[in-house]
This record gives C-alpha cells, structure tokens and sequence, in this order.
C-alpha cells in the first residue's frame, strides 16, 4: 500500500452553537476512491471546506505529500494541488469551456488575451482527458454532466493530485454516469487521489477502493475494499440497521374520497392533456425521468406557472388557481425540489421559516403578530418532527439538509395543509435521515394528509408510493398500483414516449 | 457567543439546549444583534464627544437642538425607506417626491384655502400614491426598483415645478399656524419636528418588528420566491412596503415645508441619497432581509452629527460631503467583515 499523499488527523471544527467536527482523521492514497460517508450534518462538507481552504480549523494537522500544511484560501489550496468539486457547479454561463478552465490564467499576446492559444491549450487538456468537448462552446450550452466535465478539467489543469467530488452524479443521468465513472478510472490510473462524497450505496459499491465513515462529526472508521459491505456501512452510519427493501401496505384508496382531481392539465411550454386522481390518505408517486413534467406538474398545479388548460378540483369543488397563494389557501402546500433556492430563507431562524405561510393566522386584525404562540408551536413541531436544532432561533442556514426539510414540512403542518406535493423530498439528504423523512411522510398519510411525491429515485418511490403515475414528454404514460410496479415496469413507461417521438 | 463544552456529543449537546429552556438563547441572540448595532452607536458615541472636545459650542442645548432638527426631515425619510431597502429594493424618488408632497401641501393650503390638515393629509396622500405608482411599477410591470424610482423621482421632481410654476408657495399669510406643525414646541426643549421624527420611528420599529407588514417585508428580502410558493401575495405586500415608505416621504414633505414656511419645489435633490446613506451606516443591507429602525435612527444622527460638528469646526461643505462619503464606504465595509464572519 503506497503512503498518502493526503493526512488529516485530529481535526476539530465548532461554531456557534454546534461543534460541527471532532478529532476526524482520513487519509487519501494516490491513485485510489475514498469515498466519504456519512448523513446529513455528520461533518463532510465540513471536513472537505476545510480541505479546500474555505474554512480554517480549531484544531489538528493536514498533511500533503509528507509536509505538514496549512491551507488558507481555496486559491492557494488547488496551486497545491487540492481541488474540490462542489455539487452546485461554479461557472461563468457566458464564458466558454477554454475561458471558464483558464480564466485568471489566460495566454496572452502582448496586452491581449490570446483566444488561439487558449482554445488550443484547452483542446489539448481536453484530449488528454478523452473529454469530446469544443473548447469554443459557452458553458451555458453544456449539459449539467459536461458543465461537471469541465470542472473536473479546469482541477487538472492546476494538476490536482487529490479530487474531491462532493455528490458528483446527483444531476447527472445513467449515461452520463457511466462517463463520469470511466473518467475517474483514468484519474486513478494517472495516480490522483479522489475522495468521493455520495450518498448512493450502488455507486460506493462500483467505485470505492476505501470507505470512509463520519457520524455526528466523529470519525466512525474505514474499510478496506475487501471489508466494505453495504449493511455494515449503512450500520457504521446509522448506528443501526436499516431494511432497504420495505414497501408500502397494500391499501385500496378507490373508496376514499378524491381531494384533488387534476383533469387535461396542458402547459404551451411542455405538459399535455395530464390527468390524474389523488385520493384522501394516499400518497401517489410521481416517476419519470428529468424534465418529463413531474415538477412542472406540480407547478402548474399550485399556480406558479401559467397554466393553458385543463381543470381543478379540490375536495370537489371547482378550483380556480392562479397564483400560489390561491393554492395554499386551498390546502395545498409545494415542498420545492430546490431548497434553499426556493424554499428557506437561510439567514432567517427556525421559527421565521416554519411559520412564513401560517404568518397571516398569528396576526390579529390590525396586524399585531402574536410571536410567542408562534414561537410555542414552531417548537411543539420542532419537538414532533424531532429537528435537529440547538434552538428554535438557529439560523437555518447552519441545518443539515435533512433537517431543513423538516422545517419545510412544518411550514406546511403549521398551515394545516391537507394535500402536500413533495418534489424530490431527500436530495441531498442521506441514507438515516431520508428513511425519517418516509416514516414521516406515511404517517401524514395515515393521519388523513393526502400526498403526491416526486422523485427520481424509483427505490424511493417504490418505498413510500401507493400508486405511482409515470410521466414522459409531458403526459402520464400510466399508472400502476405499488404491488404491481417494479422498476423495470416504470423504466419501460418512463421511455415510452422517447419511443413516440 | 458559548461553544458546547468539550465533553458529550453533538447530539447530546442538542438535546441539552432543547431541554433547557431555548430562552437563554433568546438573550444571546438579542445580545448579538445589539453588538451588530453597538458599532454604529459606538461611533455616534465617538462622533459627539470628539466634536463636543473640539469645540465648546457643540455640546450646548441650543446646537444640540438645532443637530436634532436637521436630522428630522432625512431621518423620516429614512425610516420610511428603511422597509424598502430590507425588501431587497430601492427608492430613488424620496427627494424630489418629497418636494412634490411639499408642493400639494402648499397648493392645497395657499392656492385652495383649504385648512392646514387637509393640506396635509394632501401631502400624505401624495407619498402613498407615488408608493402605489412605484410598487405597480415593481411589481406587475416588473421593472427593477432602481429603474422605476429613478423615472418616478424625475416625474415627481418635473411635476412638483410644473405644479408650482417654478416658484415656492408661500404660507406665512394663507396660514400663519402652519410653520407650528415643524418649529411649534408641545413638550418643552423639543421641536415639534424632532418630537414628529421621534413617535414616527417607534412606529416604524412597531411596524418593522412586531406586524405582518414588517414580517413580510423581511421575508421577501430573505427569499421572495419562496415566500410567494409559501402562499404569500408578494406582489401586495410589496406594494404596501411602498405605499407605507411613500406615506413617510409625504410626512417629511409637510415637515421640510413647515420648516421652511414654504414650500420649496426645487429642494428635494439629493436628500434620497443622504437617506439611504443613514439607513446603510445603520447596518440595513442592501442586498434585503437584514435591517433595524434603531439602526436607521442611529445612522441619521451619525450624518447630522457629523455634518454639524465640521462646520462648527469651520470646514468648509465640501469637505463636510467627503467625510460623509467615507462614513459610508467605512460602515458597509465593517458590515460586510461582519458578515464574512458570520460564514
């Protein structure tokens, strides 16, 4: 076994309120995949900003090609050669590939940049890569796999000898996947050290040469490829073990009451003629692949988006929807695929952000806000939902994902919303905490909520669906009831209309 | 700011907080948010014993008066656009609306012979109507507040001259009484004016921290989209912040008016900026949903003090403008250390 190029021994980490590390150690080898695990708030994007030099450390020492270091800007760190490739992609749209990779570096002719060399320096990074990409092209164009492509060049460029990738294929397709994984098998052979970040045990299974385990900002522990085994992972992370193959309870919602009823729902832009029931304590699935018209469904549906025609009916009665306040006015409350862009106000507390949509109801006739009522309740929901938070004055931002979403969902239970649309509930949240968040999401539906979730995850689906509705090309290619789906059954509706096209 | 002691989880650390009453919590929070405004109230501080050292004419009752009467009128406006700017906006039109407001007062009262309160509930009204314009403007036609407060403090500037014939109107004769709303005395020692601005910023910190208008306008300065999906009218309330923030520019136009027995067409310029200026040295950020009234107020005086006591020192207006100018660049400098921290 060859030395590490990477050492970090004893890290520790605090900030206010939450000590965030706690004497972590990780090695990283060259040439091999450490992929890190851990739930959400175990300390990983933690421990990798203080690897890339965004964040500086308490305590403890890093080690890089057998001198100690110190690493004090996310500059100075990728000249050493750390890089770090964060999940939201940090590109100039309306520069191209060769601008974006060597920008503050670019060959000059005399005053001038040199646009030649540049293409032409890039071209050869690329080729070196096996990246099929044109240099000239704006990254704007690209799709979100070869945006990450380019990253992953511009690391090189700067001859990264260790990588780390922070959820690398969360937006990415099977296809670009595989691409993905055939490169990181070229970097490993070139002798750079990658240190994976992921929540996907089938990606640890196919990848990983170690794996590393956080929990609660300790250092849990490693194995060896020959040790690694997926229960015994998810146990290190967990603390406990968990059945990855539990389905829903047969129920028959035929004879329940329909509180919504969405009939020839079409969009200009995409959706046609959809149509679909949802019944009183059901949760219906949305599968499909991306930009089939799952989230644009919903949108339709709550009245973010225009709608150009079809009907609405909730609990009955007509439903005329135009804006989002109508929707929630009617009950119907939208957990945003994109949480912090569209759901939280990060720099507001806990109880700012679980009582924004009930705000109206805690406010007497002349607008007086009763704050303490709202704070008692934000904390009973706090308590019920068991969010993970020092208090309910924590500012959001300092959450792990998970337990943002939980402060979403109290938004919508302090609201009293009887049918929640939940759009990809546990992206970015990890293996324990999604498994609360599905518990979570039956018990709603056994207390009378009624619930539509869209995921891409069919694992995820198949867990928590009664019936799942799968969209293609804008239109529900059909419907099946959880005991007679199956993965393969929803792949074949998904692609049933990339056939007709 | 307490770390978690050394021994025990985080998740026992947690617990521990949650168990404890999270009140304690409560206190350090206040307490930071005070810290975050002691370095404005530090350097107003600063600012008036220097000044009162330099020069014995400064700390006396009657110059310490005239400082809180020429804070009034840009400490008004302020407050108003103080929920502006935490919406994430901007006005531009304070200014020469408030010179418009002025002129309806004046109009409405000398031209028309209307009583004094009518001319200035005219003025009140002025302001709101200019919000209600800008806020449509922001919001259904979705032009960027910069742009649509920039053509409104034109119009309002054009038509406050258009209106008046480009002359003041007088009311030393239509209503002798009028100057009393600004320069009368109810409480001993205190203007009118400065008693005006003091009841108006309770009110706007009653606003800001304890109503749903206040409540909205830092949500849709945190995240407007999702305050929108939350089921929010953001449009309405945006207009509100406007109307209320106009209803201040009408107040401060009747108050300038007053002050000056005459209303004044041309005198608006500039006072939008010297407005903006107080809310962002007290620590309201312009990029929306962090903001104080207290913070405001401070900020105003900071830039009365400031420009009282230089020319008290004898130093001529134009340096009076570049020491203002770097008050401003230090305060969202530190504001911005601030919140480098905080990350």
């Amino acid at each position: 076994m060859s030395d590490p190029i990477l050492r970090v021994e004893g890290i520790s980490k605090g900030f206010p309120g939450v000590q965030a590390l706690k004497d972590v150690h990780l090695e990283v080898r060259a040439g091999e995949v450490l992929v890190l695990v851990g739930e959400n708030g175990a300390g990983k994007s933690t421990l990798m900003k203080i690897l890339s030099g965004i964040y500086t450390r308490d305590e403890g020492t890093i080690t890089f090609e057998g001198e100690e270091i110190e690493l004090t800007s996310p500059l100075q760190a990728q000249q050493l050669g750390i890089t770090i490739i964060h999940q939201e992609l940090n590109m100039m749209p309306d520069l191209t590939v060769a601008q974006n990779i060597y920008i503050g570096r670019e060959p000059r002719k005399g005053p001038f940049v040199s646009e030649r060399a540049l293409n032409r320096r890039t071209d050869e990074l690329l080729k070196r890569l096996d990246i099929k990409l044109d240099p000239r092209k704006k990254v704007g164009d690209l799709t979100v796999a070869e945006q990450q492509m380019v990253e992953i060049a511009k690391a090189l460029s700067f001859n990264a000898k260790v990588l780390i990738m922070d959820e690398p294929t969360s937006a990415l397709t099977d296809t670009e996947v595989e691409t993905l994984f055939v490169l990181i098998e070229q970097l490993k052979q070139r002798g750079t050290g990658i240190v994976y970040i992921s929540h996907r045990m089938d990606e640890l299974r196919r990848l990983a040469d170690r794996v590393s385990v956080l929990r609660d900002g300790a250092y849990i522990g490693s194995l060896e490829k020959s040790e690694i085994s997926v229960p015994k992972i998810i146990e290190m992370m967990v603390g406990r073990a968990i059945d990855e193959g539990t389905r829903p309870e047969a129920r028959e919602h035929t004879a329940d009451p329909v509180v919504l009823d969405v009939q020839g729902l079409s969009t200009k832009s995409l959706l046609k003629d959809v149509s679909f029931q949802l019944h009183k304590g059901e949760i219906l699935g949305f599968a499909g692949l991306m930009g089939a018209g799952r989230t644009e469904t919903a949108r339709a549906i709550i009245g973010a988006d225009r709608k150009d025609g079809g009907s609405i009916h909730v609990g009955g009665k007509q439903a005329r929807i135009r804006q989002p306040e109508d929707a929630v006015k009617r009950g119907i409350g939208y957990l945003s695929e994109d949480r912090k862009l569209l759901g939280l106000m990060l720099e507001q507390d806990v109880t700012f952000n679980t009582v924004l949509a009930s705000l109206d109801s805690y406010a007497n006739a002349i607008g007086w806000m009763g704050d303490r009522k709202a704070k008692n309740q934000t904390k009973d929901y706090v308590q019920q939902l068991r969010v993970k938070t020092p208090s309910v004055n924590q500012i959001v931002k300092l959450l792990s994902g998970g337990n943002q979403q939980k402060v979403v969902i109290a938004r919508w239970l302090m609201r009293d919303c009887d049918i929640l649309i939940f759009d990809e509930p546990t992206r970015g949240i990890d293996v324990g905490a999604k498994e609360e968040i599905y518990r979570l999401m039956q018990q709603l539906a056994a207390s009378g909520k009624s619930i539509i979730v869209i995921s891409s995850e069919l694992p995820e689906i198949l867990r928590v669906a009664n019936r799942i509705a799968v969209f293609a090309n804008g239109r529900i290619t059909g419907t099946l009831r959880n005991e007679e789906a199956s993965q393969e059954k929803i792949m074949q509706l998904a692609a049933h209309g990339e056939e007709e096209e | 700011m307490s770390t978690p002691q050394q021994s025990g989880s985080t998740t026992t650390v947690i617990q521990q907080a949650l168990a404890e009453n999270t009140d304690k919590r409560d206190i350090g929070g206040m307490l930071k948010r005070q810290l975050q405004q002691s370095l404005a109230f530090g350097t107003l501080i600063v600012l008036v014993i220097f000044f009162a050292i330099a020069s014995p004419a400064f700390f006396t009752v009657s110059n310490l008066t005239t400082v809180l009467l020429s804070t009034a009128v840009i400490a008004i406006l302020a407050l108003g656009t103080t929920f502006v700017i935490i919406t994430g906006g901007i006005d531009l039109s304070l200014g020469t609306g408030m010179a418009l407001c002025a002129v309806m007062t004046g109009v409405v009262i000398t031209n028309w012979g209307m009583p004094i309160w009518v001319g200035v509930l005219a003025g009140i009204a002025t302001g709101v109507l200019m919000g209600l314009i800008n806020g449509v403007n922001i919001t259904f036609l979705r032009l960027p507040p910069f742009i649509a407060t920039l053509a409104m403090m034109m119009i309002a500037g054009g038509l406050a001259l258009v209106i008046s014939n480009v002359r003041p109107i007088y009311f030393s004769t239509s209503a002798p009484d009028f100057k009393r709303i600004a320069l009368g005395v109810i409480i001993p020692g205190i203007p009118n004016a400065v008693l005006i601005t003091i009841v108006l910023a309770i009110v706007a910190a009653l606003v800001l921290s304890k109503t749903l208008l206040g409540r909205y306008t830092f949500a849709i300065g945190s995240n407007e989209e999702a305050t929108r999906l939350s089921g929010v009218n953001t449009r309405r309330w945006t207009i509100f912040v406007y109307m209320f923030a106009g209803a201040f520019v009408g107040v401060a136009g009747v108050v300038i008016a007053s002050r000056l027995d005459s209303a004044q067409p041309q005198i608006g310029m500039g006072y939008e900026l010297q407005a903006i200026a107080a809310v962002i040295i007290g620590g309201t950020s312009l990029l929306g949903g962090r903001g104080s009234i207290i913070g405001t107020v401070i900020g105003a005086l900071i830039m009365s003090v400031l420009v009282n006591g230089l020319s008290i020192l004898s130093i001529q207006t134009e340096w009076r403008n570049i020491v203002v100018g770097i008050v401003v660049l230090l305060a969202v400098f530190f504001d911005s250390l601030r919140n480098r921290q905080r990350t």
